[in-house]
């Protein structure tokens, strides 16, 4: 007989005591979902015959992937010793990306649950975040997960863990999310340990954000931690950053169904409905109150999310851009950090510049686009935020190589982050080298067990974005893993090299670089546009500058012969075909000055897909 | 003919065209092309439809007289239906294949069948392929007895390690004794070349050329060779055994035939072929170039009368199914609306030094004539007097000018 809670506290009633409120801080693949999954079971609020993988992840690309990227929140009954207690699990994004998403998760919970997979250890991004919960002052369970896997080395990995965290390795759980093992103990352990949440019940009332849904027919859904006073049904709401006041339309908890209560009392967990069509209008952070008995200090550590990264987004098919356009307005509905706006290039034809959190987050958001409104896009290279002084002293925010001031520049200043890197000891001198050629400063270097290793650098972002993390994964056979916070700034010498072809610019390939690898950027990109643009009638010089000045050319020799040779009776319907299909490459093609470039060379040149190169 | 046939829409089990084929039949010429679908050996550079096996079922060597003039019948009861007007046939080719591998009566019997269905014009053209091998005089006296006019050998190189790469099996030294026989019994001499074979030197080319013209023929056609998907050198060349062909010196060739053709007084009145005189010009091929009208006998045979093109099907045993069922042997067939039998005559014409009237350009072509002169792919002296004809550079660009006046270049 299961624990199950057979009188569970009712929501808006429910006493503080018994409450408890935590989250899971986890690897992408380290199981956190199944784990969750396997808890919703134990607890019963998901029938066996309801179960479905992954039950919590709502979006198919997060099934598929077995990423989580919005944070959901599930109340459990559970009961212990008599008592019947209130579980509620907020899981939370686990990616760098997410870091303030995660951060704002953390902060509506006491205690937090570190879950590492048993085979492999924790990774980069789970250590930022379990900082980032002891920075919270959470209560943290180490748990490791997978147990049934044969490779599994718990003793090992149990070792690892209470030097991170302190404690003795007989304190840490072990786990099988996929069978069920210890999952009771685990919930067991939670209502020991997690304290209860402390808050004021007779204040004014305060709910921190920690996420914001949109749903198409239900609008947004906000998701609230109350930290003071009570929430009812059908009262009136203020956002506390931006004093807008909204109906209360509804108000419940998860469990994980949405399911409407008389309200929501301190220290509870659940959702709202204003009919606000938007997330901008409900953002993550930010303070909940009344407008009838408005708090006056609303919760610290609201800030907006800021785009890291930039990206031009283009439509292979130029006549999709209206398409995009509408796609990319439905996805800024979801998703608050997304902002955009229309850009032009003379290689990719109309598209939009694109400001996101971090590489994933680009990738999440083409991978989107590409499947929920069958777009085909070409992404240029990412870029950061660049502060471009000139000599007379004005300053420009650069977030697109094509705004790069000319004439003379006095400073550029470029965002530095604080890099992480996880990896097994005998990859810390390939690291290192890795490091150091995108201009990283080590900054230390920790032993976590015995053969792991953490490095931390400080590296400018833009080398980052730039195929850092493939790099990495590539030279640690996978096994490296990285984290990355912002830590400021950092003036750099940093230089735009154009790309000329036949003496005109051709915008999609101009980056700001270190002037140390300008002349290596120019020619790599002069080379493969030589392989990849087809020959033309006339000779065609390709240059890589900065500025006025050449510092790379190749050229493309004059195509002398196209003809084919031999077309007697058989081979005029074939001939003709081959010319009407040549015909709908030509619409394909774009035209920079003279120059017919095929839109594939462009495609594969920004994604340095040598390999598909065209036959010449 | 490649082996590959094109796309197209189910033709009729009967033959019969729609009735757009017989507008202007009578302004056009008539011809019949008859292919011979057999070898002793696949050359391993060559996709065309030929079986080196004695025996294919239903369809043996022994038969294939019996099977062309089953399809030569059906064709004069499918035309006679078509409303087309019966016409006197202009020119006759027999391609393959090695029309040669057949005996010589069979080809006359053929030929006979084709002047009893149809009558021949006076003076009429008519053409063999031969392998050099695969004929003595003996064989060349029987053609010019039976009223072949003509005979085109494939020759393809002179140079031993080149012909080696192709698996032509010839010994070069009796081209020039096979040409001068069949000189000597009064037919016309056509000399096939092919450039561009891999491991093939410019100077490997120019012995060849060299030794072409030595053998005097009248008309010399020069092809750069393709490396068609399927075939055993195009599997070479994935492998390694030999070099990706390279298109400049593909150009190097061509600039060279065509330079040592014009000093030995022959003169290019297509891309690739080359005659001494007017009349020794191939009016068969000439016929491909100008939309006229030609019945395709044999498997997988090419037809085209008055707009529509249809094409057999390729196999011998199916194709001989079907003329022994009295039905079309075809295997599917387009019919080509105003504006694309326009395009095919810009593509065509353009090959031919008579040229292409302005005429049949769109004002956006001709608006590109211009700009296509200052390129010096077209002839300024020609376009003055009404007619695109391209320039040597032109002509190697073929594809581009033709997309040019097509105006379809991109945006």
């Amino acid at each position: 007989m299961s624990p199950r809670s057979d009188n569970p506290p009712i929501p808006a009633a429910t006493d503080p005591a018994v409450i408890r409120n935590f989250c899971i801080i986890a690897h992408i693949d380290h199981g956190k979902s199944t784990l969750a999954d396997r808890m919703l079971q134990t607890t019963g609020v998901v029938s066996d015959r309801d179960m479905r993988a992954q039950y919590l992840d709502r979006m198919d690309i997060e099934r598929e992937r077995g990423i989580t990227i919005k944070s959901q929140a599930v109340r459990m009954p559970w009961s212990v010793a008599g008592t019947d207690y209130c579980l509620n699990m907020i899981d939370t994004p686990g990616h760098v990306d997410f870091t303030y998403e995660v951060s704002r998760s953390l902060a509506a919970c006491e205690g937090a649950l570190l879950l590492v997979d048993a085979a492999q250890g924790i990774e980069a991004q789970t250590l930022a975040n379990l900082y980032l919960a002891m920075e919270n002052d959470l209560a943290i369970i180490p748990v490791l997960n997978k147990i049934d896997l044969p490779a599994a080395d718990p003793d090992k990995y149990a070792q690892e863990l209470a030097n991170l965290i302190g404690g003795s390795p007989e304190d840490v759980l072990r786990v099988s999310g996929k069978t069920g093992v210890g999952v009771e103990a685990l919930l067991n352990r939670v209502t020991e340990l997690v304290p209860p949440p402390v808050g004021d019940p007779n204040a004014p009332a305060r709910a921190m954000i920690f996420d914001s849904v949109y749903d198409a027919y239900r609008g947004v859904v906000t998701y609230v931690r109350m930290i003071d006073g009570s929430l009812s049904p059908r009262e009136k709401i203020q956002m506390m950053s931006t004093r807008a006041v909204h109906e209360l339309l509804e108000i419940g908890v998860s469990s994980p169904e949405p399911r409407p209560s008389q309200g929501l009392s301190v220290g509870e967990v659940g959702y709202l409905i204003t009919g606000v069509k938007d997330v901008r209008q409900s953002k993550v952070g930010d303070t909940v109150t009344t407008s009838n008995k408005p708090a006056t200090e609303a919760l610290p550590g609201y800030t907006d999310p800021k785009p890291m990264v930039f990206s031009g987004l283009y439509p292979i098919d130029g006549s999709d851009y209206p398409i995009l356009r509408e796609a990319l307005d439905k996805l800024k509905l979801s998703d608050a950090a997304l902002n955009y706006e229309p850009e032009t290039s003379v290689a990719l034809g109309f598209g939009f510049r694109v400001g996101f959190l971090g590489l994933l987050h680009l990738e999440i958001i083409t991978e989107r686009l590409r499947r929920e409104f069958d777009l085909d896009l070409i992404a240029t290279a990412p870029s950061v935020i660049y502060e471009v002084m000139t000599d007379d002293k004005k300053v420009a925010i650069v977030t697109n190589p094509s705004e790069f001031p000319g004439g003379k520049i006095a400073s550029v200043r470029e965002p530095v982050v604080k890099a992480a890197v996880l990896a097994p000891k005998d990859y810390v001198g390939t690291i290192m080298e890795l490091c150091q050629s995108r201009r990283g400063n080590l900054l230390g270097m920790e032993y976590l067990g015995e053969d792991r290793v953490e490095l931390r650098y400080s590296i400018p972002l833009g080398e980052i974005v730039f195929d850092f993390f493939d790099h990495l994964k590539s030279r640690t056979q996978g096994y490296a893993s990285l984290d990355y916070e912002p830590m400021g700034d950092q003036e750099a010498d940093l230089v735009k090299v154009d790309i000329l072809l036949q003496g005109e610019q051709v915008d999609a390939f101009s980056a700001i670089v270190h002037r140390d690898k300008a002349y290596a950027y120019g020619v790599l990109m002069t080379e493969r546009l030589k392989n990849l643009i087809p020959r033309q009638q006339f000779e065609v010089p390709i240059q890589a500058a900065i500025g006025a000045r050449i510092i790379a050319r190749e050229s493309i020799r004059a195509i002398r012969k196209d003809v084919l040779a031999k077309c007697y009776g058989g081979d005029i319907s074939r001939k003709r075909k081959l010319l009407e299909k040549q015909k709908e490459g030509k619409k394909r093609m774009k035209m920079v000055g003279r120059v017919e470039v095929p839109q594939e060379a462009f495609i594969a040149a920004l994604s340095g897909d040598t390999e598909s190169k065209e036959k010449k | 003919m490649p082996s590959v046939l094109p796309d197209g829409i189910p033709a009729p089990s009967d033959g019969v065209l729609p009735v757009s084929a017989r507008v202007g039949a009578h302004t056009r010429n008539f011809g019949v092309y008859v292919h011979i679908p057999f070898c002793r050996v696949r050359c391993g550079y060559c996709d065309f439809n030929t079986y080196t096996a004695e025996e294919l079922r239903g369809a043996a060597r022994s038969d294939f007289v019996s099977l062309a003039e089953g399809e030569l019948s059906f064709a004069q009861r499918a035309l006679a239906a078509s409303g087309i007007p019966e016409r006197s046939v202009n020119t006759v080719f027999f391609g393959g294949g090695t029309p040669t591998l057949l005996p010589a009566e069979d080809l006359v019997r053929i030929l006979d069948t084709i002047r009893d269905q149809w009558g021949m014009i006076p003076g009429a053209e008519i053409t063999t392929e031969a392998n050099p091998d695969s004929v003595d005089r003996d064989y060349l006296q029987q053609l010019y007895d039976g009223g072949f006019t003509r005979v085109s050998f494939g020759m393809q190189s002179a140079v031993p390690h080149v012909l080696a790469t192709l698996d032509r099996t010839h010994n070069p030294e009796r081209v020039p004794l096979v040409v001068q026989w069949a000189r000597e019994v009064g037919l016309g001499v056509s000399l096939d070349l092919i450039y561009g074979t891999p491991g093939e030197s410019l100077g490997d080319w120019h012995t060849s050329v060299l030794a072409a013209l030595a053998c005097q023929p009248d008309h010399i056609s020069a092809y750069a060779l393709i490396v068609e998907e399927g075939t055993k050198l195009a599997g070479q060349i994935r492998r390694g055994v030999y070099p990706e062909p390279d298109d400049d010196l593909h150009a190097d060739m061509y600039e060279l035939v065509d330079r040592l053709l014009g000093d030995a007084g022959f003169e290019w009145y297509e891309i690739s072929n080359w005659a001494q005189t007017l009349t020794d010009r191939s009016r068969h091929n000439l016929s491909y170039w100008t939309g006229e009208d030609w019945w395709g006998v044999g498997p997988g045979a090419h037809s085209h009368v008055g707009g529509v093109r249809w094409w057999n099907v390729k196999h011998p045993s199916p194709y001989a199914d079907r003329i022994n069922a009295g039905i079309s042997p075809a295997a599917a067939r387009e019919i080509l609306d105003e504006e694309t039998r326009r395009v095919e005559s810009v593509l065509l014409r353009l090959r031919l030094a008579e040229g292409l009237p302005t005429t049949q350009l769109t004002s956006e072509g001709r608006l590109a004539v211009a700009g296509l002169i200052a390129d010096g792919l077209l002839d300024p002296g020609s376009a003055l007097r009404g007619e695109v004809v391209p320039t040597l550079r032109g002509r190697l660009l073929a594809d581009t000018v033709v997309h040019r006046l097509l105006a379809e270049t991109a945006d």
